[in-house]
């Protein structure tokens, strides 16, 4: 009966609400991808709040942090959507301090110049967006409402990365060979962004069965190069990839295999950065402890006091 | 043991003259507290005039299940709508 | 000596700017999630506030400059701002006090701009005013909560205040700005008002007001703390990495 209903409302392209019964597969695969997603966007903050202070201008100052703060608000969004499903953001929280869930590896890369702050917004953010925007439909109602909210603030996210890309292409040899350095770094991890290769993602199909996913990595994958590739060409900027080039049969760029054995070892965590965004979220939560404490504390007396 | 503040439901009234309509979620030690975090959170890009918060755990909320017995038996009063009275062409904009 | 009127705006834009990057050194390190996005919040509106007293600053010099100029190619020395903002974050019941003790000053002083006679200042004071008046609530309602929290946080909000307290005679007006008030350009002194409104806070929060220790000052006239000269070094190497670049 209930799952009939459940099934019923996926065929018909209907929205699952938070008290509705769902399957628990069903459940835990949205808890852990909404989760995962939730702290991509809190871990995402480091790499780029590096260079809140040494931004090179008032205006790149105010539109970096303005972006770092939009990420935690996404995280937030994120983390409530995943409550929505019943387990406490705490416990959420807890879970990618102690590392037993992830977050995306592509923030495990570091971010040595001021370029690869304009790679981010261009490139990981733009692959972000494709993963994300058909998430708007996702069939958990919190989720693809969270998704809708993100996806309209995000839009500048690109734009102004774009922007920064723009101003190095046009500006001295130097900022030139710096946006190459960082177009360098930044593409191969950001095709991988889309995931395995669909022969080799056990889940997808289960996924878009549910309207968790409505389009498969290689499918995202493609759309991300087709959209990059001419953005770069203006830019004067060439993707460190060989084998590129314009199938005018398939109307889609060829392009090469990424070092999967790479992607692997960043999913797994290897290197030291993964240790350092974890140790310094969890020094923020730690030291915020007594902060929280007292809060909650004052809450409480008042509390008793208007009680009285 | 961590200290976990309570969620708190956020409303939102875009414009005047408008209703508030539920956003999202905070999580605060208090109303106050809340409502600042909501300022924060859901008004950066000039969302909102006004704002509620309500703490979640006080949101009586009607059972799925029910969804049947609560508003199936709207479904055929079609007798509540103008267009089901068919009124001759020349009064038919009344 | 006596200040003119570019010295004022670079000594209000100085203030507005160092205590941003503050504040915004604790994004990604704030207690809650939510106090990383209103530390952020209040870092962008005294970003902003700093951007167009520096657009007025190169206005009123007149030697071209842009607000870019005055925060990245300007020395420590040359800055104008209070120590009070200079000073590092330390916990967070160190940087509440600081902020409380700052916003408080910069309510009083942005209200009485809406009078002055001059158009930019009294136009920007206007919205200067509304963004104050949130961040005061701000570091209000956190000075009160850690002061009435546990024991700890009394402790710390305690010490965060006594620590700040010696920076704060500074940003009640500076002594060589006399000409200007005459002129209507700047209000009056905000030290009373000042003074009552913080006590006020201080009872509510359970916290002792310090008694008159010792005072420092000099950074409205360029002589800072050892603690401004590594923040503007951050803040300035690549933009003085790459001169006449534009980014």
């Amino acid at each position: 009966m209930n799952q009939a209903h459940f099934d019923a409302l996926i065929e018909a392209d209907e929205r699952i609400e938070p008290d509705d019964w769902m399957p628990d597969d069903y459940r835990n695969a949205l808890v852990r991808q909404i989760a995962q997603h939730a702290h991509s966007e809190i871990i995402g903050m480091q790499p780029e709040g590096e260079w809140i202070t040494r931004a090179p201008s008032l205006r790149r100052k105010a539109i970096l942090t303005a972006k770092v703060q939009d990420e935690a608000g996404h995280g937030l969004y994120l983390y409530g959507a995943a409550e929505s499903l019943g387990t406490p953001r705490s416990e959420l929280l807890d879970r990618l301090h102690t590392k037993t869930q992830k977050y995306s590896s592509i923030f495990n890369y570091p971010t040595p110049e001021w370029a690869d702050i304009g790679a981010i917004g261009w490139l990981v953010d733009g692959a972000a967006i494709m993963n994300q925007v058909p998430l708007c439909r996702c069939s958990y109602g919190p989720y693809g409402r969270a998704m809708v909210r993100i996806c309209k603030e995000e839009s500048f996210h690109q734009r102004q990365g774009y922007q920064i890309m723009l101003s190095l292409s046009q500006g001295t040899p130097e900022q030139q060979a710096m946006a190459q350095r960082a177009l360098d770094r930044w593409w191969w991890p950001s095709i991988m962004m889309f995931g395995p290769p669909d022969s080799d993602s056990p889940n997808t199909g289960r996924s878009m069965a549910w309207g968790i996913k409505r389009f498969t990595n290689d499918e995202l994958r493609q759309n991300f190069v087709d959209a990059t590739v001419p953005q770069a060409e203006l830019l004067g900027l060439t993707p460190p990839d060989n084998a590129l080039v314009w199938n005018a049969e398939r109307g889609h760029y060829d392009f090469g295999e990424p070092d999967w054995d790479e992607f692997a070892r960043m999913v797994r965590g290897e290197g030291e950065i993964p240790d350092v965004r974890i140790g310094v979220r969890r020094a923020a939560h730690d030291e915020g402890d007594w902060v929280r404490k007292a809060a909650a504390a004052y809450a409480g007396k008042r509390d008793a006091r208007s009680a009285a | 043991m961590s200290t976990v503040f309570p969620q708190w439901e956020v409303f939102v009234r875009a414009r005047r003259g408008l209703d508030h309509q539920h956003a999202g979620s905070v999580h605060a030690p208090d109303g106050e507290t809340a409502l600042r975090a909501a300022r924060d959170l859901f008004t950066r890009r000039q969302e909102g005039v006004s704002l509620w918060v309500v703490p979640s755990n006080e949101i009586v909320a009607s059972d799925p299940a029910d969804v049947g017995a609560l508003f199936e038996p709207a479904a055929d009063k079609a007798y509540r709508f103008p267009t089901s009275y068919e009124l001759p062409p020349e009064v038919d904009h009344m | 000596m006596t200040a003119d009127l570019l010295t004022h705006v670079l000594r209000q834009g100085d203030r507005a700017l160092v205590l941003s990057h503050r504040l915004a050194q604790w994004i990604t390190h704030a207690p809650t999630l939510e106090e990383d996005v209103a530390l952020a919040n209040i870092s962008l509106d005294l970003l902003g506030q700093a951007r167009h007293l520096f657009t007025y600053a190169g206005e009123i010099e007149g030697k071209g400059h842009d607000e870019d100029h005055f925060a990245y190619w300007r020395d420590a020395a040359e800055f104008r701002n209070p120590l009070l903002v200079e000073q590092p974050n330390g916990d967070f019941a160190v940087t509440i006090a600081r902020q409380v003790f700052h916003d408080q000053a910069a309510l009083l002083y942005w209200e009485s701009m809406t009078e002055s006679t001059d158009a930019t200042l009294a136009a920007l004071a206007a919205r200067a005013r509304n963004e104050t008046a949130f961040h005061l609530q701000h570091s209000a309602g956190w000075l009160i909560r850690l002061g009435d929290g546990t024991d700890e946080s009394q402790r710390r909000a305690q010490a965060g205040v006594d620590a700040m307290w010696p920076f704060t005679l500074e940003l009640l007006g500076a002594d060589d700005e006399g000409a200007l008030r005459a002129d209507g350009l700047i209000g009056g002194s905000i030290e009373t008002a000042w003074r009552a409104a913080v006590a006020g806070t201080l009872l509510e929060a359970g916290l002792r007001t310090p008694t008159e220790a010792h005072q420092r000052a000099g950074g409205i006239h360029g002589t800072h703390s050892e603690h401004l000269e590594p923040l503007l070094e951050e803040m300035q190497q690549l933009a003085r990495a790459h001169p006449g670049a534009s980014w």
